[in-house]
């Protein structure tokens, strides 16, 4: 059905947007761990704004922001440089900008879920002698995980469909930058494009309407419990 | 003396001030809705921190503003019966009577598994999920939880209240065996006289 050029695209884009929901998750989860349990301050609304800017800043704002961060003469660029790594042109800069887009959503999913945490549980669990990092991990990391899932699903499918940061960051490199979306308008400007433009847009729409209802299905059984459910309980049973 | 609190508890704005002392055995707290009583033993876990106050229990002083003496409530080794239960909704039974116990110290563990689901007759329950179980199943697993934890002293807030007749008969029964074999201090929270009358040994009235 995909031809294997058309394959090619098609893997890269994962790549692409795995790398990126990855390195999104722990900047997200911090984010929205201060955002839900932190008492609202000027800082905290601030960081709130920051933290969903890319979703309100057009994407060409958010990837000359990147291009004026990470390009070879900036400040985070050189810091890269040190390392022998660059970002510029290359898929990993595809992933980055796919990440800062991803971000904001994910916070709101990785929020909502910690604040439909039962405060009441968490101090039961203190009292019952947890400190409080083996609280998060036991009560708070469990009960919030289906939220967590569904915030990767949910970043997955925006930075798969990541467009204008990624365009102006990285440009569009086949092979290289050159993701799904990038794919779908190359297509477009060409005569003869029409049939590719007509499958991977199909496949962009299966990708994140899946995406949408695994993350809707997800996020519905935050607190309900059923993720630590098996693995802890017989770790329980097999203490007593 | 058992428990010695004198705390001022900041509640919306005003302030409600809680002295008592109470005896060893177990002491009942006599008060109708709204007069602090939940909060009173919240602070004694640990749970809400007073304005400012002391509290001692056992001989070891839990809090103290005078000082600086905050002792965080996994340190406390309090074990509290919640109105509200608190099963953890994740956890199996076992899994959530053995979560406690993990954390204790096992010099400090007085009170085994075995014994606990004998005492309380929750051995057949260990492999059920919180939500599946009724309210008298669920109170005993929930008093099993605390007492695992190899607490020094035990907070139980209207554990009676939420139960039907014959229940309350039963849990009542269980509180006095308990109280009478294994000779913790408790702190007793109702606000009904006939259920304090039969258990508690010394009464503190909480009046608004």
């Amino acid at each position: 059905m995909l031809s294997p050029a058309e394959w090619a695209i098609v893997v890269l884009s994962l790549k692409v947007s795995l790398v990126a929901v990855a390195g999104a998750l722990p900047l997200a989860f911090a984010l929205a761990w201060v955002l839900a349990r932190r008492p609202a301050g000027p800082l905290v609304l601030m960081l709130d704004a920051v933290a969903h800017l890319p979703l309100v800043l057009p994407p060409v704002v958010t990837g000359w922001l990147l291009l004026l961060a990470f390009g070879a003469n900036a400040p985070l660029g050189r810091v890269l440089a040190m390392g022998g790594m660059s970002v510029m042109f290359r898929w990993s800069g595809a992933a980055l900008a796919g990440a800062v887009m991803a971000v904001p959503l994910m916070v709101r999913s990785i929020r909502i879920a910690l604040e439909a945490v039962d405060p009441r549980l968490e101090a039961a669990a203190r009292v019952l002698g947890a400190g409080r990092w083996y609280c998060f991990r036991t009560i708070t990391l469990p009960l919030a995980m289906p939220g967590v899932l569904a915030a990767l699903v949910l970043g997955f499918a925006r930075a798969l469909g990541e467009f204008g940061a990624t365009i102006t960051f990285v440009a569009s490199i086949p092979g290289e930058t050159e993701t799904l979306p990038l794919a779908i308008y190359a297509a477009l400007q060409l005569p003869g494009g029409e049939a590719m433009v007509t499958r991977l847009a199909l496949l962009s729409v299966a990708l994140a309407l899946a995406a949408l209802v695994a993350s809707e299905w997800l996020a519905r059984r935050v607190g309900a419990g059923w993720w630590g459910a098996g693995r802890a309980g017989q770790r329980g049973a097999h203490v007593l | 003396m058992s428990f010695e609190v004198d705390i001022t508890l900041g509640r919306g704005g005003r302030e409600i001030a809680v002295a008592f002392t109470a005896g060893p055995g177990l002491a009942a707290i006599l008060g109708p809705s709204g007069v602090g009583k939940t909060s009173t033993l919240d602070a004694i876990a640990g749970l809400l921190r007073p304005v400012r106050g002391r509290i001692v229990v056992a001989g070891q002083v839990l809090f103290d503003s005078a000082v600086g003496i905050d002792l965080p409530p996994e340190r406390r080794a309090c074990g509290y019966l919640f109105q509200d239960l608190r099963l953890f909704p994740h956890l199996t039974v076992a899994a959530n009577l053995a979560y406690g116990q993990r954390l204790a110290d096992p010099a400090r563990r007085w009170i085994g598994a075995d014994e606990v689901c004998d005492l309380l007759a929750i051995g057949a329950l260990l492999g059920r999920m919180p939500a599946t179980l009724s309210g008298g199943e669920a109170q005993r697993v929930a008093l099993g939880r605390a007492l695992l934890a190899a607490p020094r002293f035990l907070l139980l807030d209207e554990p009676l209240s939420s139960l039907d007749p014959a229940r309350r008969d039963e849990i009542m029964g269980l509180i006095e065996r308990i109280r009478d074999s294994l000779g913790l201090p408790i702190l007793y929270v109702s606000h009904d006289r006939a259920e304090v009358d039969r258990l508690a040994a010394s009464v503190v009235h909480l009046a608004a």
